[in-house]
């Protein structure tokens, strides 16, 4: 079994080395600094964050890049997976946590069918020399069959034992092989071919909801009796899709197999590894762009009239700009995460270049902002700045609704519903800037309430258009870009940068969302033992992420199981004839 | 097979262009009087729902009076050619009662779910299209179909339940991929030979319900429900494979074009969104004519609908709160701009379906379209009076072609009514205030 899974890793890679995609570049390119950045880590004693109980056990459906990035890691990057998931519903701040609670609609699970039928074709495929497309089926599947127009017991087994244990997650039981390879010996017959067998197992294999949910399973707590944990298999899970987005790789499930995640060495060392392998990039990457909104991103447009500059290119590299910077910062150079307002390191590229007016090279390269410029960390990239805008204006109570709501956890509440306001929009061509035109519209009281939260702080980034582009005046008046957050005055968006990098709530903000993007769905009041403790931790490790997500990933409390308050559970999750299932009632 | 002897029009979709593709009529395919199929069945009854958003400018969209003698004001002006389809309601209300009045969500969730939802983030429950496919999707391969405008997979009023939205088709190549791709079994083909491929996937299908079902054991009560739900999932795949064993029923007007060449260019700009709703309608309703489903939905814009003008510079939903009132005209011109766009491609979806010919008659006469609005007066987030349409016969069940006043009775009345059209075994629609038991009698034919 061992060579087996060695000979389908060695042809995954080989496969993955002929279809070579400019994000595989990416990620391997940071894997050298991320070994650094793991022994630079302030070393954060588990204890620490310990004293407080663990989470509940939950199901989530997989998201849509969690499943990209599993088939990607079986089956080979170039897999085409198209679309076939409903949106998640944010919750508490997160798209990742509405996975938890999110159905699966019969509309849903039809276009996962026909999503999963497309990457069973695409495995299968024997390629073509007319097309210079290789033939996936020589690499990933194990084995060649005696007779290709016909089953083959033996090698299908081969097969399902090995890819349904990536995709399961755990090994498959011998009954469910056997059901499998039965399966693929029908389809052989029927079809004259082993190969459409073996296409018909793998779109079965995507459509069970033992692949597509990911459903905590738990066991009695032999440490803590009385207690539950998560089994192995779902810890190894948690880590994996918390660390990179994607379902456990072949060490992670023989670290499973062999117990190393039930010790605090073990899993110590185990955390390691994965944060020092590139696929944490991947794993960052999602986190951060499902803080951020970013999936807007997917719709954003603007009036080409008013903004000639932003085009789909800009559009899509101001995300990508974003996201640089944020694994730059965060994993290869391991800075305080606070420093993200502040910084003004950055990369740039051709697109960019135009709407920041700076001169640049071809292809992505790093830029740094001159020290006098009013470009400083993330709020005055475009991708802030044109999300959060409209699409042919700026939007100072966009963007301080999205700064207090991202970044900070906190809420804005909704504009009441019977306002007019109209009546407060001014034709007078006097107010010109939007400053003036909201301060008009704070004159009503009503409206007053919230737009005192959202735009002192909005306003100090009024110097950027809603393309993000840099100005002095608006309609010929200059921009008076002061502000104010939560008692910190300031007057210009330099100010504004500081007063984020030194708002308490910036980091308290990033702890909760990551908390609960790790344990997979949202916080309640039983976490906030979990939350005080890792923001003290947090802040004695200098606020450097990688430790925060070790932290995290190595307490107790990230595989101890509790009840849902409040809550009659009939069972805790647990999978039939591999962990006890118990009734308990609350 | 009898002669030939008359010719239908079916629009297609050549490169994102429209273009006609005459084809011919088979009579063979249905009675005498071309309202059954050759074999008795009658011809199927489906439903849709469409939705705009930011309601209406009642000064210039309500008509001056009521029943069947009614002119189109100004706002619904583009609605002159298919105002013999239609049926206008306004002057019902939806009801808060204790729930607070959530900006443009509170209006369409009673009008498609009966209930006033609580807050903005609550999923409404089951939606009127999906308890109507319960009972009418019958053996076609789609219970219901799911479209948008927008481009945003996420512009969606369709809901299973409340933990489920369904899923907008936004892409008319996706779409198009969807319906008309190799699973598609052309209803008219001479020979008919079941899919091997097909009888396979129903065979895995099997071991893979029983693991649902294993997984369902294990998981606490509100896990089970969406295990439930994810079964009966699997439970409709499996039909849809027994269904595509089978020879389908043939249906003469089904004629697939081309798929289209390129999509859409992305964005809101109303000539962006108009030719997108005008690419997923002509799909739309080729799927309708060949029985891939009988219950579909189409969104033109969100409930705070984004659409934007090039040169203006705020979008429909913030020109509705920021726009200064034109106290000549006695509303926000650039408003009404929006809306009156709206109502144009609202015309276009009855016409798409009236243009395709069914039996004696077009596609129109056996469907019932109900469309929707998420306020009334948008600019103070109203939703007291809002319009509502109905566009089709429903197979005979209903008059078109009037203005229905509602004074000030629950708006739900128009969705119990369009249940009981469909055949739902229903006594009452909705929640609280909204709840009605009675129908509107002046549109039963």
């Amino acid at each position: 079994m061992k060579s087996e899974v060695k000979f389908i890793a060695f042809k995954r890679s080989f496969v993955a080395s002929l279809l070579t995609t400019a994000a595989a570049v990416a990620v391997a390119s940071c894997s050298q600094a991320t070994s650094e950045r793991v022994a630079k880590a302030p070393a954060v004693k588990s204890a620490q964050v310990a004293n407080y109980q663990g989470t509940i056990a939950r199901v989530r459906r997989m998201t849509p890049e969690q499943y990209h990035n599993t088939v990607a890691y079986i089956f080979g990057a170039d897999i085409d997976v198209g679309s076939p998931f409903a949106p998640l519903r944010r919750t508490d701040g997160l798209l990742a946590s509405g996975a938890a609670s999110v159905g699966v609609t019969t509309g849903e699970l039809q276009q996962l069918q026909r999503s999963a039928s497309s990457i069973a074709a695409q495995v299968i495929d024997k390629g073509s020399l007319d097309q210079h497309t290789p033939s996936r089926r020589d690499f990933l599947v194990p084995c060649k069959p005696v007779d290709e127009n016909a089953a083959d017991d033996a090698c299908a087994t081969k097969f399902v034992k090995e890819v349904g244990r990536l995709l399961y997650r755990r090994p498959l039981s011998e009954a469910r092989v056997a059901e499998f390879v039965s399966d693929a010996r029908k389809g052989a017959n029927d079809l004259k071919n082993f190969y459409a067998g073996i296409a018909g197992v793998v779109e079965g294999m995507l459509l069970d909801p033992k692949v597509l949910l990911i459903a905590d399973t738990t066991e009695p707590d032999p440490e803590h009796p009385g207690r539950r944990r998560l089994d192995a298999y779902s810890l190894a899970s948690r880590l994996s899709f918390f660390l990179w987005d994607a379902a456990p790789d072949d060490q992670l499930i023989k670290d499973a197999e062999s117990g190393l995640l039930f010790t605090a060495k073990g899993r110590a060392k185990v955390v390691d590894r994965m944060l020092a392998s590139p696929r944490i990039e991947q794993g960052t990457r999602a986190f951060f762009d499902d803080m951020f909104g970013f999936e807007d991103f997917g719709n954003l447009a603007k009036d080409a009239s008013v903004y000639p500059v932003m085009t789909g290119a800009t559009i899509k590299d101001a995300r990508e700009q974003t996201m640089r910077t944020v694994v730059d910062h965060l994993l290869t150079r391991n800075q305080d995460y606070r420093d993200l307002y502040t910084t003004r390191k950055t990369f740039m590229s051709p697109a960019l270049a135009t709407v920041y007016q700076v001169p640049t090279k071809p292809g992505w390269v790093p830029y740094e902002f001159p020290a006098d410029s009013p470009r400083i960390g993330l709020l005055t990239q475009i991708s802030y700045l044109s999300l959060h805008a409209h699409p042919a204006r700026s939007s100072p109570t966009y963007r301080g609704k999205a700064l207090r709501e991202r970044l900070l956890c906190q809420k804005v509440p909704p504009p009441p519903a019977n306002v007019d306001f109209s009546i407060l929009e001014n034709p007078n061509p006097l107010l010109k800037t939007a400053r003036q035109r909201l301060e008009a519209h704070r004159a009503n009281p009503v409206c007053a309430g919230c737009h005192k939260i959202t735009d002192p702080m909005g306003l100090a980034l009024e110097n950027f258009d809603g393309a993000g582009r840099f100005r002095a005046q608006e309609k010929g008046a200059d921009i008076d870009a002061s502000g104010s957050l939560d008692g910190k005055e300031f007057t210009n968006v330099v100010g504004l940068g500081q007063a984020m990098h030194d708002h308490p709530q910036l980091t308290s903000c990033l702890v909760r969302r990551v908390y609960s993007y790790a344990t997979g769905g949202p916080l309640s009041s039983a976490d906030d033992g979990a939350i005080t403790a890792l923001n003290a931790a947090f802040g004695q490790a200098g606020y450097r992420y990688p430790a925060l997500l070790r932290m995290i990933a190595t307490s107790d409390a990230f595989y101890e199981i509790v009840e849902p308050a409040g809550e009659t559970k009939a069972a805790q999750n647990s999978v039939s004839g591999q962990s006890e299932t118990t009734a308990v009632t609350k | 097979m009898k002669d030939i002897t008359r010719r239908r029009i079916l629009r297609g979709v050549v490169d994102g262009s429209k273009v006609t593709v005459a084809l011919p009529f088979l009579n063979a395919f249905l009675n005498g009087n071309g309202t059954a199929l050759a074999d008795g069945a009658p011809l199927p009854v489906r439903f849709g729902t469409w939705a705009w958003g930011l309601g209406m400018n009642e000064k210039i969209f309500v008509p001056k009076t009521k029943g069947a003698d009614w002119e189109l004001p100004e706002e619904i002006e583009s609605l002159k050619n298919v105002k013999k389809h239609i049926n206008l309601y306004t002057r019902f209300n939806g009801f808060r009662d204790a729930a607070p009045n959530l900006c443009h969500k509170t209006g369409w969730v009673i009008s498609r779910a009966g209930i006033a939802p609580m807050n903005q983030t609550d999923y409404p429950g089951e939606t009127i299209d999906i308890s109507i496919a319960k009972k009418i999707a019958g053996p076609t391969r789609f219970s219901v179909l799911t479209t948008t405008a927008t481009g945003n997979i996420r512009d969606s009023f369709s809901y299973e339940n409340a933990n489920s939205m369904s899923i907008a088709d936004y892409s008319p190549i996706l779409f198009y991929t969807k319906l008309f791709g190799e699973d598609f079994q052309d209803p008219n083909a001479k020979e008919f030979k079941p899919n091997p491929r097909v009888m396979v996937r129903k065979s895995v299908l099997s071991g893979i319900m029983d693991s649902a079902k294993d997984l369902q054991g294990t998981v606490g009560a509100e896990d089970k429900q969406r295990l439930d739900q994810y079964f009966t999932g699997l439970r409709e795949l499996e039909r849809q494979f027994d269904q595509q064993l089978q020879k389908p029923e043939p249906r003469a007007a089904c004629v697939v074009g081309k798929s289209p060449k390129d999509e859409p260019q992305a964005g809101l700009d109303y000539k962006l969104v108009g030719k997108r709703h005008e690419m997923m309608t002509d799909l739309l309703v080729m799927a309708i004519t060949c029985d891939q489903s009988r219950v579909f939905n189409m969104a033109y814009s969100q409930s705070a609908a984004a659409t934007s003008k090039t040169g203006y510079d705020k979008p429909h939903h913030t020109a509705s709160h920021e726009e200064p009132v034109d106290f000549d005209l006695g509303y926000q011109p650039q408003v009404s701009w929006f809306i009156r766009r709206s109502m144009e491609s609202w015309a276009y979806f009855v016409e798409a379906f009236a243009k395709q010919k069914e039996g004696d008659g077009t596609l129109l006469d056996n469907v019932l379209i109900y469309a929707t609005t998420d306020q009334s007066l948008a600019r103070i987030h109203s939703i007291d009076n809002q319009p509502m349409f109905t566009a089709g016969r429903a197979g005979g069940k209903i008059k078109t072609g009037l203005h229905v006043v509602g004074d000030g009775t629950p708006g739900t009345r128009l969705g119990y009514t369009a249940m009981k059209v469909m055949g739902l075994d229903v006594s009452g629609w909705g929640t609280q205030s909204n709840a009605t038991q009675k129908e509107i009698g002046e549109i039963i034919a």
